[in-house]
């Protein structure tokens, strides 16, 4: 590295849902540097007061997603090298969702999402019956598995356009979650999870342009679980009327 | 916004559309490559029970699918709500119905 250290212009947005801007923070740029260090050295260094949230420092929580230069990130697992646009990074809060302060939004109405589609276990079973026997290389699990490894970051839903013009959309990370219950063979009541996610805000509104596929920071496919409860919910439909 | 009857009625209606919308382009390029005049045509379609079920269906699907999308689009990007996009959605589906009626009307029956 050269003696004298270069420095990048990061813009970080300050202030909450009904006020706020962007304030400028020279951070030195350091090798194998991260978003989530970016934020850390100002809080750290210039000014104690911003707000933000992380917990893992390593892909697996998901409480640090932000916007980074526009695009909805994990900024722990993000290099500055791959986003870094000239000299210039802005970070901000999660888009589609309320800002508590300055990078911490409130997560409230994604999660309430999460339950309004029956993303939760349905028991088929008591406590006292023998544990079933999944074959992991039937079709319903390795279906059900293709969603498991969702962290809740809710960087699908802040790239959903469907959630930006719908506020009532259920989004991504819910719909795929509802997907994994739907093919979990242990899961007893698929008719329950199949109404959750048929109402207004339902699966019915994705466009399938894809953004939340796109964006998935561990490479799932939420775009190929709405497609799957949209054949469910339409097989069904039929089938209730006979 | 979107339930799933909703859902299923424009897939339903599009399906409907996609076979009638073909038969309409072949029969049009079919019906002028002897040089038929409007006259001709009209004598052809009026009075036929078979062209008046053809657009008439026609016309049925067009007016629920074009209703039902047109919802989504205003709902979205205009923020239309509540009973006001319910009425907007039957507006439209009303509005191209009694439209394409009177174009059916007037090509099909005597």
């Amino acid at each position: 590295m050269s003696s004298k250290q270069e420095s990048m212009d990061v813009s970080v947005w300050r202030g909450d849902e009904q006020s706020g801007r962007f304030e400028h923070f020279e951070v030195p740029a350091q090798e194998s540097q991260t978003i989530l260090d970016v934020v850390s050295w100002i809080q750290q260094h210039q000014d104690p007061t911003l707000s933000y949230r992380y917990a893992c420092r390593v892909g697996m929580c998901g409480s640090c997603a932000m916007m980074v230069n526009g695009v909805p990130r994990w900024t722990c697992r993000t290099h500055v090298k791959k986003v870094l646009d000239g000299n210039r990074l802005e970070v901000a809060p999660l888009r589609n969702l309320p800002v508590i302060k300055d990078l911490a939004t409130d997560m409230d109405p994604f999660f309430d999402k999460w339950v309004a589609a029956e993303g939760m276990h349905h028991p088929s079973k008591t406590r006292d019956d023998p544990i079933e026997t999944i074959n992991p290389e039937s079709a319903d699990r390795q279906v059900a598995n293709a969603g498991i490894e969702c962290i809740n970051c809710s960087v699908c839903y802040a790239a959903c356009d469907t959630v930006s013009g719908n506020p009532d959309y259920l989004g991504p990370a819910a719909l795929q979650r509802a997907w994994t219950v739907y093919n979990d063979a242990k899961d007893a009541d698929k008719q329950l999870v199949l109404d959750a996610v048929s109402g207004r805000g339902g699966c019915h509104n994705c466009h399938s342009q894809g953004s939340c596929t796109m964006h998935c920071p561990n490479e799932l496919n939420p775009l190929d679980a709405i497609a799957g409860l949209k054949r469910a919910s339409a097989a069904s439909f039929f089938k209730r009327r006979r | 916004m979107l339930d799933l009857r909703l859902y299923m009625l424009q897939r339903i209606s599009a399906l409907i559309m996609a076979p009638l919308t073909l038969g309409h382009l072949a029969v049009m390029i079919y019906a002028i490559q002897g040089g038929l005049s409007a006259s001709e045509i009209l004598s052809r379609t009026q009075g036929s029970l078979l062209w008046f079920l053809f657009y008439g269906l026609f016309v049925l699907a067009v007016s629920v699918h074009a209703g039902i999308g047109l919802r989504v689009i205003v709902f979205e990007i205009l923020k239309l709500k509540g009973v006001a996009l319910d009425v907007f959605t039957w507006g439209i589906c009303l509005l191209l119905m009694a439209i394409g009626a009177r174009a059916v009307m007037a090509v099909t029956l005597l």
